[in-house]
């Protein structure tokens, strides 16, 4: 690939798949753009002209915007405490030697491979049903009164469900980064008189703080973006409209295509941040 | 204080017997050093001592008190590893003030030790430096710093110049010296390279296979080796071991010649043979001949002399210098 015929071959044979994945990104990025500037109601009147910034203030003056954002906060920060925590035991524990470890880690990584929408149905029809549901028996069984999981904890239960969901991811993550872990410096604080505790505090977690910062970055990305999850299970009552709902919630629900595409552009970059963050992460990474 | 007795000690991974039943003792203050080939059971050993694995059967004694169910920590022993195990996200001084922070020791007088040490290892300059910044030498010095700071009662050394030069090992093996004349503490010091075993201990002790094949002072290991396996393991280059007819006429099945005690001419010996390769050092020529009746030996004449491919010469034998092993091997 040295001489720079063969570089521009390679461009040529490249150009395909940049196109086509420019194309696949950049379209929607523009129409969602173009639209955020309009007066766009498909039902009622659809194209009502060039309207300026007015949806993006409208859309951040709404009554709905803040308390929607605070429940984005609430459910992301729950879930990353949840599987960051969990994680980190899990991956302990799995690095472990152990019988049968193979299909143990096999099983913990299972819940990724389900869909999201299946997962919250399952929890929801399953788990949380108030009159069904697992945990109503078990309640029940201890003559308590079985919790409406999605309506009176319905915050809780929805960060439970995604955090089962991505549990896995950072078990994994994390798992891999403990079995980097070169053993003689446990044994060596070991020897320096280090008890099991603060063998992992002084040197386990700050071995894992790289990991544990992907993992939070990663995921941030995605939990943002949560939406199926929500659709099925409360539909956006109860306090679990977040950021994404509320942009689901304008432009299909009140349809006004103008005003949604003004919140996803915000979505956009909001979400760029957090990836700027995290490039920056990685890239420091790969250098070390 | 640093007296280490190991009574019957044995150790089984799995259905492996790494260590059978093992007697040694190590007494105050001694340079001991551990050698023998890769996997014969010298780190397994060490770790014995050290108490990061557990003992099969048998028991450690430290100072006269039965250690072999005290864990690693309150051994009062310390260890260097072979990578060094610095912890990388924690400066040079927090590395060495690990050890005395875990104790409990006040700031102040955590501060003091550390640049005591660091000033007796020359790492004054770099107290603020990760581990990641440093050399190899410049680690291992930071490894030992952490060591000795706990005042511990014996160190425990496990090959911790392997990962250096030649040049930077040499330096290494005379500091490392200097600190055992300096502070007088049992030294247990794990290596393959027989070089470092000779030159730094005071008692060698041989591994084969997790048995001690001999222990003893380095030049008494040198002289009178045990038996064939000693023989063929101390010295640079290796004994000349020779069988056959030139053994049986001296009354055993193998008889030892160093190249050291042989005496090359072109003119007349007691053997004859021609030249392989001849490996010139400068101060030494190891010149390695195919002997006519005996089979392939190795010589060592001081000084340059040029020979070269193919040329005939003669050996001569020291006949004081030659060392007879019976068939299973051991020295008459
Ligand atoms: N945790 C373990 N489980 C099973 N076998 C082991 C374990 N540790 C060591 N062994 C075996 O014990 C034997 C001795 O190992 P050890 O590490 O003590 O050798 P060594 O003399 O230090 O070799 P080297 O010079 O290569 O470091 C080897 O055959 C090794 O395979
Ligand atoms: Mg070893």
């Amino acid at each position: 690939m040295a001489t720079r015929h063969s570089r521009s071959a390679a461009r040529l044979m490249m150009a395909p798949a940049v196109i086509l994945l420019l194309g696949w990104m950049l379209v929607p990025l523009t129409m969602t753009l173009f639209f955020s500037f309009k007066k766009y109601l498909p039902l009622r009147g659809g194209d009502l002209g060039w309207v300026g910034f007015d949806n993006y203030t409208r859309f951040v003056t709404s009554s709905s915007f803040w308390p929607s954002v605070l429940t984005t906060l609430i459910i992301v920060g729950g879930v990353l405490l949840i599987t960051v925590v969990l994680g980190v035991l899990l991956a302990i524990l799995l690095d472990q030697p152990m019988w049968g470890q193979g299909i143990v880690r096999i099983l913990v990584i299972a819940p990724f491979f389900v869909m999201p929408t299946v997962s919250a149905l399952v929890w929801k029809n399953m788990f949380m049903d108030p009159v069904n549901g697992l945990l109503a028996h078990l309640w029940k069984f201890f003559g308590a009164q079985p919790v409406e999981w999605l309506s009176d904890a319905s915050i809780f239960s929805i960060v439970l469900i995604v955090a089962w969901q991505w549990l896995p991811f950072a078990t994994l993550i994390l798992l891999t980064s403990i079995q980097s872990l070169d053993s003689e410096q446990l044994e060596a604080a070991e020897m320096d008189g280090a008890p099991p505790l603060a063998r992992f505090g002084f040197i386990t977690l700050p071995h894992l703080s790289r990991a544990i910062t992907i993992v939070v970055l990663i995921q941030t990305i995605f939990l943002l973006a949560i939406f199926a999850e929500i659709f099925v299970t409360t539909g956006g009552s109860f306090g679990t409209r977040t950021l994404t709902y509320l942009i689901f919630q304008r432009v299909l629900e009140s349809q006004n295509v103008g005003l949604g595409s003004a919140g996803g552009v915000y979505a956009i970059i909001l979400a760029n941040i957090v990836a700027l963050f995290l490039m920056r992460i990685v890239g420091k990474n790969l250098d070390a | 204080m640093g007296r280490i007795v190991l009574d019957k000690v044995k150790k089984i991974f799995g259905d492996i017997t790494v260590i059978p039943p093992l007697d040694l003792e190590i007494n105050d203050g001694e340079f001991v050093v551990f050698v023998g080939p890769s996997g014969c059971g010298k780190s397994t050993l060490l770790r014995l001592i050290a108490g990061l694995e557990d003992i099969t059967s048998g028991h450690v004694e430290i100072d006269g008190v039965n250690a072999t169910d005290v864990p690693p920590a309150k051994r009062r022993l310390a260890m260097v590893f072979q990578s060094y195990a610095l912890y990388p996200h924690m400066s040079v001084r927090k590395n060495i003030a690990f050890p005395l922070r875990m104790a409990g020791l006040e700031k102040a007088e955590q501060d003091r030790k550390v640049e005591a040490a660091a000033s007796v290892l020359n790492l004054t300059d770099y107290l603020d430096r990760r581990p990641g910044q440093l050399s190899g030498g410049q680690r291992q010095r930071v490894a030992i710093g952490r060591a000795i700071v706990r005042e511990p009662a014996a160190f425990l050394f496990d090959e911790p110049l392997s990962n250096l030069d030649a040049a930077l090992r040499g330096n290494m093996r005379l500091e490392i010296t200097e600190l055992h004349q300096t502070l007088k503490t049992t030294m247990v010091y794990v290596t393959h390279d027989q070089v470092e075993a000779m030159t730094m201990a005071d008692k060698i002790v041989v591994l084969n296979e997790g048995r001690i094949e001999q222990v003893g002072s380095p030049l008494d290991l040198y002289r009178h080796p045990a038996n064939l396996f000693v023989a063929g393991f101390i010295g640079s280059p290796r004994m000349n071991l020779i069988e056959g007819a030139e053994a049986t006429r001296r009354d055993a099945a193998t008889i030892g010649v160093r190249p050291e005690h042989m005496t090359l001419s072109t003119e007349a010996g007691d053997w004859t043979g021609t030249v392989g390769v001849a490996e010139h050092l400068g101060s030494d020529t190891f010149v390695h001949v195919q002997l006519d009746d005996v089979g392939p030996v190795t010589a060592r004449a001081s000084g340059e002399i040029s020979l070269g491919h193919g040329d005939r010469v003669h050996l001569t034998p020291d006949p004081a210098q030659i060392y007879r092993f019976d068939a299973a091997g051991s020295a008459l």
